[in-house]
């Protein structure tokens, strides 16, 4: 079974450059993973910012590699931290994160497990994000969370939708029936 | 009076002085359970019997979208209390600053954002 949520390509060509972390969110605990997830995504935006080398005659510093490396970082880790947070421990499938860099854009793609039996609040929560204006979700959701936010914040994808102006989408694959393992790719389109 | 929180990664500190509540470093923590502490530390000084607070992030060069709920927290804590102004301090050289700090504002339309 394959369900598509969003702005999903479903044939992107892997480039033969591209960078790829992938790891086990069952090998170490939670909290060391965190500060691996800040590592991953600052090593992944340096790498990117080289991309898009300054004036080396001027000695101001270059403010779009500078934003680059600033977004980059952003949304490598909020796509980890949402991996290791949501990923099904117990199918032993890894997780990983591919950055590819076309022409004037950059493309994340993460996959992950996701519990069964958390899937359908998934995708509810993924029609609301696609069919509402993520400006006014993002405000909603603010405002929610000041009340009661013990479900975690919700807002990493929206703020890369509405501070990063990001297309998202999702694909949904069911790999492997008994016991049930469901895949989850997340696809993050940044136009530079 | 100053209460003050610091770890290898970030600093946050509430001087009641001079009514400023300044973060810097890197905000990553996992989730709401660990920001815990800091959301504390903000609530008190949202309480205190003050018309003004200022909130400065200018050295704060990170903040996951946690940090960015706790943040949006304490200015609808102010909001709330209707007497009370608050004046964020950011900083053009901080990407993320400038592209989530806005929505500051329109949580609370009478807040000031001062970028330098």
């Amino acid at each position: 079974m394959t369900q598509i949520f969003g702005d999903f390509i479903e044939e992107l060509p892997v480039k033969p450059e591209h960078l790829t972390i992938q790891f086990f969110p069952s090998s170490v605990s939670l909290k060391q993973r965190w500060r691996n997830n800040g590592l991953s995504a600052d090593f992944m935006a340096d790498y990117f910012a080289t991309f898009f080398p300054g004036d080396e005659n001027s000695t101001h510093k270059n403010p779009k590699q500078a934003e680059i490396k600033s977004t980059v970082s952003y949304i490598a880790n909020e796509l980890l931290e949402n991996a290791m947070k949501f990923s099904d421990e117990t199918a032993l499938a890894p997780v990983t994160l591919t950055l590819q860099m076309q022409q004037n854009k950059i493309t994340f793609t993460t996959t992950n497990t996701v519990p069964p039996e958390n899937v359908d609040d998934f995708q509810s929560f993924l029609i609301a994000l696609t069919t509402s204006d993520p400006n006014e979700l993002y405000l909603h959701q603010l405002e929610k969370n000041a009340v009661d936010d013990s479900m975690g914040s919700g807002l990493g994808l929206l703020t890369m939708m509405n501070d990063y102006l990001a297309k998202i989408g999702w694909k949904f694959q069911t790999t492997q029936i008994q016991p049930e393992v469901i895949m989850v790719t997340t696809m993050v389109q940044l136009v530079l | 009076m100053v209460k003050e929180i610091k770890t290898d990664d970030y600093r946050i500190w509430y001087d009641s002085t001079i009514e400023t509540v300044t973060c810097q470093g890197s905000f990553r923590l996992t989730g709401m359970q660990e920001y815990a502490p800091i959301v504390e530390l903000l609530n008190e000084a949202a309480t205190q019997e003050s018309l003004q607070i200022t909130l400065d992030v200018r050295d704060l060069e990170f903040l996951n979208s946690s940090g960015i709920n706790v943040l949006s927290k304490f200015v609808i804590n102010i909001r709330q209390q209707k007497t009370k102004q608050i004046t964020v301090r950011g900083s053009d050289d901080i990407p993320w600053q400038e592209k989530s700090l806005r929505n500051l504002q329109r949580l609370m339309p009478s807040l000031q954002l001062e970028m330098e």
